[in-house]
């Protein structure tokens, strides 16, 4: 057999038996192991920045959903709270908060003397402290809204400072106390005794969901009852607007469109707005909705209408993916029994579409209830503490969005409204798990594989 | 069944290393392949000799591109593939857990169905098997090796002067010419082709067929085609494979002359497949 | 008639109208006996819509259009000399509309009649009070001509309202009772329904088109009104960024710039290695469980708003870098930082690097996979030298994608970052972006027309600019890339 000069060094090779690798495979099989390992690595950090952002929140923001209570029975002293005795709502209203706060004090003091509490060095208006400066509002609240009440005795569950309450979720220690302000260790003491004598107790904060915003001083009683509203008045707008106006330009940009210069100019203006960054909607709707159309600051229409900007891209291009898998059999079968084109779409691509489109329209919805900074500049960042009206004139009304009041509460000094920051992004990410969960739902039930 | 590709491995002791080598580069027994749940191979034997080409032929789905693929351990990269039986290169088993299929790659190279140069230069794309295996010691041995590849292939004179041009650039049967360059530039003892001409022209299957028919001395090679004028061309021997089976394997020219088996038949006289 | 009622009432005609023309092309083709051409519904349906669409395009306009012309009725009202020194006529303005606004509140109160406010009988220091009950309290004197606009004011816009209800439901039974008229058996109500709707379909279709007109339309012309006020070039090229609120502000935009582009930088050095080698990991090697199971994890952090990662960093990730890092080497004291901000950053568009990577790198043909495994390459070998140098283009897409968003996030930075523009090289130094003082610029007290306020956007059109032009470049190269395997 005759072998060339090349087959030769070929040769040279052929000895090597596979069986036993020889140092250089080995090398190359340990680089195949290292980049496997980088690999893996860079997964693993990728779900663990994922883990530790949700921990984060989670760990500082769950507190919140608890709030600490002072239980008091607190006479309703007619010579204080009604001083013409005549009951009429009018001259009740004229006694201001201030004029509630001796009596919560008069309560308190009472209680503790009952229950033989001693704290030493803490005079009686130090302990009404451990009382939420937002008690006596809530207190005039109550008797404007029971006028016959005046003179009984009635059991309230009083809001505790925010103090006490961050001393009961770690937040609070003697030590930090004592160099602060706002609270004392003795102060903490006596909480620590009304909490044995059981009047002092820890429970669930429904008012975390319904109470509106409270001012810097009062963290204890900032609630997100106006965000909630104002997110869902804004997704409410966003849903109207912007799902007839998406699947009507998906409709008209999949099905009819010519290929021409207009329809390049749709197409690669809805390409470029999914890419713009959304602090640029809120320099358009501040231009154009709030200075050039006059609408109000601060109201869902306007964010409902920036955010509807926002969404449309979104939905656009999930309903043209939707409608282009809808196979043309489909619509070839239509138009072969004489429906004409209109009709072939609306009766029978567009519903084959629609879970694709509800898909989609669901996650446009979620990224809408995500965006915070197109709204700072519509002026949503005003501190609201007056629920909007019912829609459409409350659309029109100021509010606030959940992100936003995550925004306002990280700008505050006390660092209760951290806890309060992260408890309503707990809230807010539970909305959008649920509303992803629906898409979600949507897509395994009706999806179809054609 | 009676058989003459049978009788040999029936026959022939493979007890010596030195004597399988002579006779048979690849020895394959009962072979079998399943795609998760479908059985694609059934007993496969076969000794494939050395310095020599055998061609497997067939209709489409039977098997024969699979068992090319088992050969350099391709079919590992498919998960769902397993393979049971022996197969052996100079009597070892590829199978073996000890083997390194990167290893056994190098040993038995593949030309591919479509020509798949990689989106580099001429000559970065022969240059690369070499460069992986370390077979260069420097730049100079490096331009060698690359030359003579191309030498080989019969792409020299073509593109020596524009080694530094992209491989997708070229025409789709210098593609090919330059993938049979770059497998030869690792210098493996066989070389698997996967139908290698059946996206290119008469005229590139003309040229590719003749490179076949000269680097045949140097190396082993195994060519799976379609067309059985090619097979007939380009190869010693042949082997016939249908419905997962292998129903006969013979010298090519017995093969289509007189074959034993009536299926072989059949699918020459062009009955099916 | 509040404008939920025009509504209300278009809508009630609009039913009205079709079931009427429905009834009607029945009953014409059953009088004639000849066949209707389109199904009974068409012809309803066309009534329809000519009853609303028109009503409900004028009544859109009317709400756009009327402010700008009581506005500028307004305006010619006031003279200069009730501008008070060194204010603003837009002040001005704004007093007449909560003056408006005022009376309003008084009149509904039933404190003053309707009759004494127009017959000129009350002078206005005692409205003056009775404002003030109503919460609308008056800074300083008000002229006299600012009062009067004030009535003119509520007047117009009262007049308006009454003007557009009727305007807007007469158009509606105008075009209803043409297009009941219209209606004959042999009319092509179907076509002409579908025109229209088609028509409509159009329109819709122009809102992407109106969106980035008035985007680029707002941007240039208040950027223009402020180049009046403030030299382009100092805005372009100064180093210094000093906002002051009685004028004289330095205005550059360069340290911003810089602080945009490193919090980018770093952020994109987190992100480009991570996400490629989670794309490399999960296309190339990841089994099914882990890969359905990562997948989604970390696609989740793209879908987490910009919000959350803002406040990780402010009280997780600032913080511990200011406490481990920062302080022990004696490097900064503060807890918003450039590395803060670009950190968190960079996990946040982790998912824009990766899956875009993923989808490119699945792109690339096995061929090209089975080639080099066929020459005796490892996998690593042939990611690194077959598959990525392949995938590359597409990878320079997404990586410039990734950039775009970094540079124009807005949250992480406001939370993250800082507020102080400097020019420094310290990471673990607080520094400001674009997006951060578009924010601040936006929502301060400074009045509208100042160069403090407009100067936000200058910066936004910067912004535009620069994050259109990498989208731009990158659709372009990642569509290039597809192309070449298609």
């Amino acid at each position: 057999m005759t072998v060339s000069v090349a087959g030769k060094a070929a040769n040279d090779i052929q000895t090597k038996s596979i069986l036993a690798p020889d140092a250089r495979t080995r090398r190359r099989n340990a680089a195949e192991a290292r980049f496997r390992l980088w690999g893996k690595l860079a997964v693993a950090l990728g779900v663990l920045a994922l883990v530790g952002l949700l921990l984060s929140i989670l760990s500082n923001g769950l507190s919140s959903f608890q709030q600490t209570y002072i239980a008091l029975d607190v006479y309703l002293d007619p010579a204080k709270l009604d001083k013409d005795g005549n009951r009429d709502p009018a001259s009740i209203a004229k006694v201001s908060t201030f004029g509630y706060a001796p009596v919560i004090e008069k309560a308190l003091s009472e209680a503790i003397a009952a229950k033989g509490i001693v704290v030493d060095g803490l005079s009686i208006k130090a302990a009404a402290e451990l009382i939420s400066k937002e008690a006596p509002a809530s207190l005039r609240n109550f008797v404007i809204a029971n006028p016959s009440k005046i003179g009984e005795t009635v059991s309230f569950n009083l809001l505790a400072s925010g103090r006490i309450d961050g001393y009961y979720k770690g937040r609070v220690t003697m030590e930090s106390a004592a160099l602060d302000r706002n609270t004392s260790p003795e102060q903490l003491r006596l909480a620590d005794k009304l909490k044995e004598a059981g009047l002092l107790a820890t429970r669930f904060n429904w008012d975390f969901f319904t109470a509106p915003d409270a001012s810097d001083t009062r963290p204890e009683a900032a609630g997100l009852g106006v965000a909630i509203l104002g997110s869902a008045y804004m997704m409410l707008i966003v849903l109207v607007l912007s799902l007839p106006l998406g699947v009507a330009a998906s409709i008209y940009l999949e099905e009819f469109a010519p290929q021409n210069r207009f329809t390049d100019l749709v197409e690669v203006n809805i390409a470029n707005l999914a890419a713009v960054p959304s602090i640029v909607f809120g320099i358009l709707g501040l231009a154009v909705f709030i200075n050039f159309a006059g609408l109000p600051q601060s109201a869902p229409i306007v964010g409902g209408l920036v955010l509807t900007l926002m969404t449309l891209p979104t939905i656009i291009i999930a309903t043209r993916a939707a409608l282009k898998a809808v196979p043309p059999s489909i619509r070839d079968a239509a138009l072969g029994v004489g429906a004409s084109k209109m009709q072939s779409i609306f009766h029978h691509v567009l519903p084959l579409a629609m879970p694709g489109i509800l898909t989609g329209t669901i996650i446009g919805l979620a990224q809408a209830l995500g965006e915070t900074a197109p709204l700072l500049l519509i002026g949503m960042v005003a501190f609201v503490r007056e629920f909007p009206g019912a829609p459409p004139q409350g659309f029109f009304d100021p509010a606030s969005a959940l992100p936003v009041q995550v925004y306002n509460w990280t700008q505050r000094g006390d660092p209760a409204f951290v806890e309060r920051a992260s408890g309503a992004i707990i809230v807010l990410l539970v909305f959008l798990v649920l509303m992803n969960l629906i898409a979600i739902i949507l897509r395994r039930r009706f999806e179809r594989r054609w | 069944m009676n058989n003459l590709s049978n009788i040999t491995t029936t026959t022939m002791p493979a007890t010596t290393k030195v004597a399988a080598m002579n006779l048979s580069k690849i020895s394959a027994r009962d072979v079998q392949v399943y795609y998760g749940d479908k059985h694609a191979l059934k007993d496969v034997n076969i000794e494939i000799r050395p310095r020599s080409v055998t061609a497997f032929i067939g209709p489409s789905g039977c098997g024969k591109s699979t068992f090319l693929r088992c050969i350099n351990r391709m079919n590992d990269t498919i998960a769902s593939c397993r393979v049971e039986g022996n197969i052996a290169i100079d009597g070892e088993d590829i199978y073996d857990p000890k083997v390194d299929p990167v290893q056994l790659r190098a040993k038995v190279g593949m030309v591919f169905q479509k020509p798949n140069p990689f989106p580099k230069s001429i000559y970065e794309n022969v240059a690369y098997g070499p460069r992986i295996h370390g077979l260069a010691r420097n730049k100079s041995e490096l331009d060698d090796i690359v030359a003579s590849a191309l030498q080989k292939a019969g792409l020299w004179n073509e593109v020596k002067d524009r080694l530094e041009s992209p491989g997708t650039g070229l025409s789709g049967g210098q593609q090919q010419r330059l993938c049979i360059a770059r497998a030869v530039a690792v210098s493996p003892e066989v070389i698997l082709m996967d139908e290698p001409c059946s996206a290119l022209d008469p005229i590139a299957t003309a040229k590719v067929e003749e490179l076949i028919h000269e680097i045949r001395e140097n190396f082993t090679i195994v060519i799976v085609t379609h067309s059985m004028q090619q097979a007939a061309r380009v190869s010693q021997r042949t082997a016939m494979f249908h419905l997962g089976n292998l129903v006969e394997e013979n010298d090519t020219d017995k093969m289509f002359t007189n074959p034993d088996d009536q299926r072989t038949q059949d699918y020459i006289m062009g009955r099916f497949g | 008639m509040s404008v939920g009622i025009i509504i209300l009432v278009v809508a009630v005609l609009t039913a009205l109208g079709y079931f009427l023309g429905r009834r009607h092309a029945l009953s014409l083709s059953a009088q004639s006996g000849r066949k209707l051409h389109s199904l009974p519904g068409y012809y309803g349906q066309t009534v329809a819509l000519f009853t609303s669409i028109p009503a409900f395009l004028l009544l859109i306009l009317w709400l756009f259009v009327q402010p700008i012309v009581v506005d500028s009725r307004i305006d010619g009202m006031i003279p200069d000399s009730v501008i008070p020194e060194g204010g603003a006529r837009s002040l001005v303005i704004s007093d007449v509309r909560r003056i408006a606004g005022g009376l309003d509140a008084v009149l509904s109160h039933g404190e003053l009649s309707e009759s004494a406010l127009t017959d000129g009988s009350i002078d206005f220091s005692t409205i003056r009070t009775k404002l003030g009950e109503v919460g609308v309290a008056l800074a300083g004197d008000v002229p006299t001509e600012v009062f009067e606009a004030a009535k003119v004011y509520r007047d117009s816009i009262k007049t308006g309202a009454t003007a557009m209800a009727i305007l807007v439901i007469a158009l509606a039974f105008g075009f209803g009772i043409w297009a009941y008229r219209r209606i004959r058996p042999d009319m092509r109500a179907r076509n002409v329904s579908e025109g229209f709707v088609k028509s409509l379909l159009i329109a819709s279709s122009t809102v992407a088109i109106l969106t980035t007109a008035g985007i680029v339309g707002s941007l240039v012309f208040e950027t223009i009104n402020f180049f009046k006020m403030y030299p382009a070039s100092e805005f372009f090229f100064s180093t210094v960024w000093n906002p002051q609120f009685r004028g004289g502000s330095e205005l550059g935009i360069l340290p911003l710039l810089w602080g945009t582009l490193y919090v980018s930088v770093v952020a994109l050095i987190v992100a480009v290695p991570v996400g490629l080698m989670i794309a490399i990991y999960l296309a190339e090697y990841a089994g099914k469980t882990l890969r359905s199971f990562a997948k989604p994890a970390i696609e989740i952090l793209a879908g987490i708003p910009t919000i959350v990662y803002g406040l990780f960093a402010l009280v997780t990730v600032g913080p511990f870098l200011r406490d481990y890092f920062a302080q022990p080497f004696g490097l900064g004291n503060s807890s918003s930082s450039v590395l803060t901000a670009g950190l968190v950053m960079g996990i946040m568009i982790i998912p824009f690097v990766s899956s875009l990577s993923d989808d490119i790198i699945n792109a690339v043909p096995q061929a090209l996979r089975d080639g080099s495994y066929g020459l005796g390459a490892t996998q690593s070998e042939t990611i690194r030298q077959v598959i990525l140098p392949a995938a590359l283009p597409g990878i320079v897409g997404a990586i410039l994608l990734a950039a775009s968003r970094a540079i124009g996030e807005t949250m992480i930075v406001v939370l993250g970052a800082g507020a102080a523009a400097k020019l420094n090289l310290n990471p673990f130094e607080a520094m400001t972006t674009v997006t951060v003082k578009i924010v601040s610029q936006l929502t301060g007290d400074t009045e509208f027309a100042s160069p403090e306020t407009l100067v936000a956007f200058a910066l936004g059109l910067t912004l535009f600019v620069i994050t259109l032009g990498l989208n731009v470049l990158a659709l372009y190269i990642v569509r290039k890339y597809r192309e070449q395997y298609e």
